[in-house]
């Protein structure tokens, strides 16, 4: 167990460094960020000055060298746009990501597990065809068109909920959080609903298929002949094996919920990291965009790692195999 | 725990309560201020928001006017001498005394090789204490605008910067951050607070020297990217002002019963350039030849395009045509020279042919697709015009990182083609003669892409830098103008008009050329 866990990190260092490698060699198409930094009078002279400065003219290998070096000792340099310290500026936006991403998984799982086991149990029903159809509709309207289409109806129409921003913030040390007021709870709202939606629909389709299969197999007829109830049958044997791969896919798509917490932050102008990221890339914002990859990258890499190890707790058949280990 | 979550809903309450006063103004706009730095970075709405906290000698009124601000008066000793007398009893947000020695260590602070606001004192030679309340400007020669330049320059606290170890302008890996973030000006507004990219605050600070002209209490500053969420927050009444309106909202915008959209000239001109200056035109390799050098051929693209048809479809109406390259409001603005030459394709040919290109002659226009309103869309619709003379023009429409990177000295002025709006940081002609229209002397032509260069343009523009008449300046001004304009050494488009979403809860905003809202200038209802 211990000697997998070491390779996984071994392994996970590897894919962070190819993902800052690629990262930083895309950054030559961005374009050049001293032009965005300094005013239209500046001159060539204070142009070319700020561009040695900041190292821009060094050659890609002594860059990406200097890059690594800091990042390794967690210093991801200075913010072209906000000139402060890049890990500052991601620590002020992690808690706003985080909650909303948060929210989100739990809403898609909160609703998603039983729409799917009832889509699954009732598959001719009435009420499980009008699902599906609604379901069709999650997973294939974009999320940008269901945010404004949401701050067109519960913002400007009913005037209900706030169409931007994260409403009133409590500080707790260096975390903000949107749970302890109010408006805080009412801004996240809409964005949460709107960032959960595929991910809702995803677990439904998927439970649902699973349990379909599920409830084909032996295991569930001879559950039966043994006289078992329903409840039992449904929720302690088939819904339990249905468990690994949602698991998984709920498990990768938080990683995803970050990455497309970028179209929904933008929308909802919600200050978090991808909004973050978002306005790096128009202002070529270098370091940041750098670090919030790397980050990306490293959330990804321990949330497949946790994905691992939740399998030994759900799943005692892999106990069973690599407690032997040592053959 | 449950004390601590009641007290937290309590705390938010009280916040919402104090959100809802009447004298609160809640703007918008697409993005942040860059910083809080009086001297570091040059931007539009930077310099505004630091132009509420912060003061200059000169302070620029709405209607770009010039008035009395932390100097009481001034007058010219000599052409190179300046006398300035110092406001009395100015105290900055701090509570210390405003005097000379904050002028002299701002001047100090500012004309540093990373400050970006150099460029308003860098006619300036020397700035000498009289007394306390008194100085002298020397300038190296005789500056006729150097009050044209003196809102920009903002005067610091002495004591304050050194106490907090921010007296040099820095930026990159050893950006000294505190000035950045903190402020302490003699402004009417004092900050409160500020998270970048989320909101900012400011209050009115009572002890202020003027009369206040507008009734605020509080002002909350919010960037919002997104249009459509910019203009569904000013349509649900969770802010008053926001720009700018995307023209296609404008209408819906003008129906609803809670925000009508003012608007008004621009001062920025949109005009396109042509490479004069490349023996053979980039998309014509081994022919040897560059037909923009012909005048003829630069004429023949000028009256091929049709910007009463731009006005009309990609404008919508909110753009006003120009034949100069500087806006009306501008110091030297000729109103006799801003006439078009007429849209004329079959003269456009005619001269085509003449310059002995009557089949046309390949060619790229380069144009960003993020800067300007509609930029992409305006050379969408030049293309079609060029072609429409028998000219084989190709688009090539990118961000603006990249597009001012491709245009400008980074990478030699890789275009032969392209679009650019420039907007005269002193509100003066010359600064336009310098910086697209010539060539000669020094930091002149930055953004003078296609090197056009003309030696009476280049002549005028030397003599008007020191030219302290004020009529005798704006005749050589017009000369130089005529002489450019009828060398069509650019192609000037128009000024796009400015559109904010107003929200009836304010009473009245003065809509200033620079696209920014002046805090100075917002009665609330």
């Amino acid at each position: 167990m211990f000697a997998f866990i070491i390779r996984r990190l071994l392994q996970s260092l590897i894919v962070m460094l190819a993902v800052a490698f690629i990262s930083f060699s895309l950054f030559n198409f961005v374009g050049d960020p001293v032009n965005n930094m300094v005013g239209q009078e500046a001159t060539a002279e204070q142009r070319e000055a700020l561009r040695v400065q900041l190292g821009l003219n060094d050659p890609f290998p002594i860059q990406f060298a200097r890059f690594i070096g800091n990042a390794v000792q967690g210093d991801f340099g200075v913010s072209y746009r906000l000139s402060r310290p890049v890990s500052d500026v991601i620590a002020t936006r992690l808690p706003a990501t985080l909650e909303l991403v948060f929210v989100a998984a739990v809403l898609a799982l909160v609703i998603g597990l039983p729409l799917g086991v009832y889509t699954g149990l009732h598959r001719h029903g009435f009420g499980s065809k009008v699902l599906l159809t609604l379901s069709l509709i999650g997973i294939s309207l974009p999320t940008f068109l269901i945010g404004i289409m949401l701050i067109l109806i519960f913002a400007v129409w009913l005037g209900w909920l706030p169409s931007f921003g994260r409403g009133d913030t409590v500080q707790i040390g260096w975390w903000s959080t949107n749970f302890l007021t109010v408006a805080g709870w009412k801004s996240i709202i809409m964005p949460a609903v709107t960032l959960c939606l595929f991910q809702l629909t995803l677990i439904m389709r998927l439970v649902r298929a699973e349990m379909m299969e599920v409830l084909r197999t032996d295991y569930i007829k001879f559950a039966r002949a043994r006289g078992l109830s329903n409840r039992a049958v449904h929720f302690g044997h088939a819904l339990k094996n249905t468990m690994v791969p949602v698991i998984t896919i709920t498990g990768l798509q938080i990683g995803s919920l970050i990455a497309f917490a970028i179209i929904t932050e933008t929308v909802f102008q919600w200050p978090g990291m991808g909004l973050l990221f978002l306005q790096a890339i128009q202002f070529a914002d270098i370091p940041v965009m750098a670090a919030y990859l790397c980050l990306v990258a490293f959330i990804f890499v321990v949330i497949n790692l946790m994905v691992d190890l939740l399998y030994y707790a759900v799943d005692p058949r892999l106990r069973v195999e690599r407690s032997g280990g040592g053959h | 725990m449950r004390k601590l979550f009641g007290a937290a809903i309590l705390a938010g309450v009280v916040a919402l309560g104090g959100a809802a006063d009447a004298k609160t103004l809640r703007y918008a706009t697409t993005g942040d201020i860059l910083g809080l730095d009086p001297h570091i970075n040059n931007e539009g709405p930077t310099n505004t928001m630091k132009s509420n906290i912060y003061e200059g000698l000169v302070h620029r009124a709405w209607d770009l006017s010039l008035h009395p601000a932390l100097a009481t008066e001034w007058e010219q000793v000599n052409p190179t001498t300046w006398r300035f007398k110092l406001r009395q009893g100015v105290k900055f947000h701090d509570g210390s005394a405003f005097t000379a020695d904050d002028v002299l260590f701002s001047y100090e602070r500012i004309k540093q090789p990373q400050s970006e606001m150099s460029f308003a004192v860098n006619t300036i030679k020397e700035i000498k204490k009289i007394s306390d309340h008194e100085i002298e400007i020397v300038t190296g020669g005789p500056d006729p605008i150097l009050l044209l330049n003196m809102p920009n320059f903002f005067i610091m606290d002495k004591e304050w910067s050194e106490k907090n170890n921010t007296t040099t302008v820095e930026r990159g890996s050893t950006a000294k951050t505190y000035a950045n973030l903190n402020t302490n000006g003699t402004g009417a507004f004092k900050l409160v607070s500020w998270v970048p990219d989320t909101k900012l605050e400011v209050v009115p600070y009572a002890e202020w020297w003027g009369k206040p002209a507008h009734n605020l209490t509080k002002a909350v500053f919010t960037p919002i990217s997104n249009d459509a969420t910019r203009v569904a927050a000013l349509l649900s009444g969770e802010i008053d002002v926001m720009y700018p309106v995307p023209l296609q909202d404008v209408q819906r915008i003008n129906n609803s019963s809670n925000a009508k959209v003012l608007q008004g000239p621009e001062l920025r001109t949109i005009f396109l350039g042509f490479d004069q200056w490349r023996d053979e035109l980039l998309d014509m390799p081994g022919t040897g030849k560059n037909p923009f050098k012909d005048k003829r051929v630069r004429q023949a693209f000028y009256q091929a395009v049709d910007m009463e048809a731009i006005k009309r479809v990609v404008m919508r109406g909110a753009s006003a045509n120009t034949g100069l390259m500087i806006a009306p409001g501008i110091n030297g603005f000729d109103k006799a020279l801003n006439d078009r030459y007429p849209y004329d394709p079959e003269a456009a040919k005619k001269l085509l042919a003449e310059a002995g290109y009557p089949n046309g002659f390949p060619v790229t226009l380069d144009c960003p697709n993020d800067r300007y309103v509609n930029d992409e869309a305006i050379c969408l619709a030049v293309v079609p015009m060029i072609k429409r003379i028998g000219v084989d023009i190709k688009l090539n429409a990118q961000t603006k990182s990249l597009h001012f990177d491709k245009i400008g000295a980074k990478q030699g002025n890789n275009t032969s083609f392209y679009m650019l709006g420039w907007t005269p940081g002193s509100y003066d002609a010359l600064n336009m003669l310098e910086n697209i229209i010539t060539m000669d002397g020094a930091g002149q032509g930055t953004w003078n892409s296609g090197k056009y260069k003309n030696a009476r343009v280049e002549e005028l523009t030397d003599l008007i830098r020191v030219e302290t008449n004020q009529e005798k300046r704006n005749a050589m001004i017009s000369e130089a103008m005529k002489i450019h304009k009828e060398d069509f050494g650019h192609l000037p488009l128009h000024q796009q008009a400015l559109a904010w979403g107003v929200a009836n809860t304010v009473a009245e905003v003065k809509q200033r050329p620079q696209n920014d809202v002046d805090l100075h200038y917002v009665m609330m209802k």
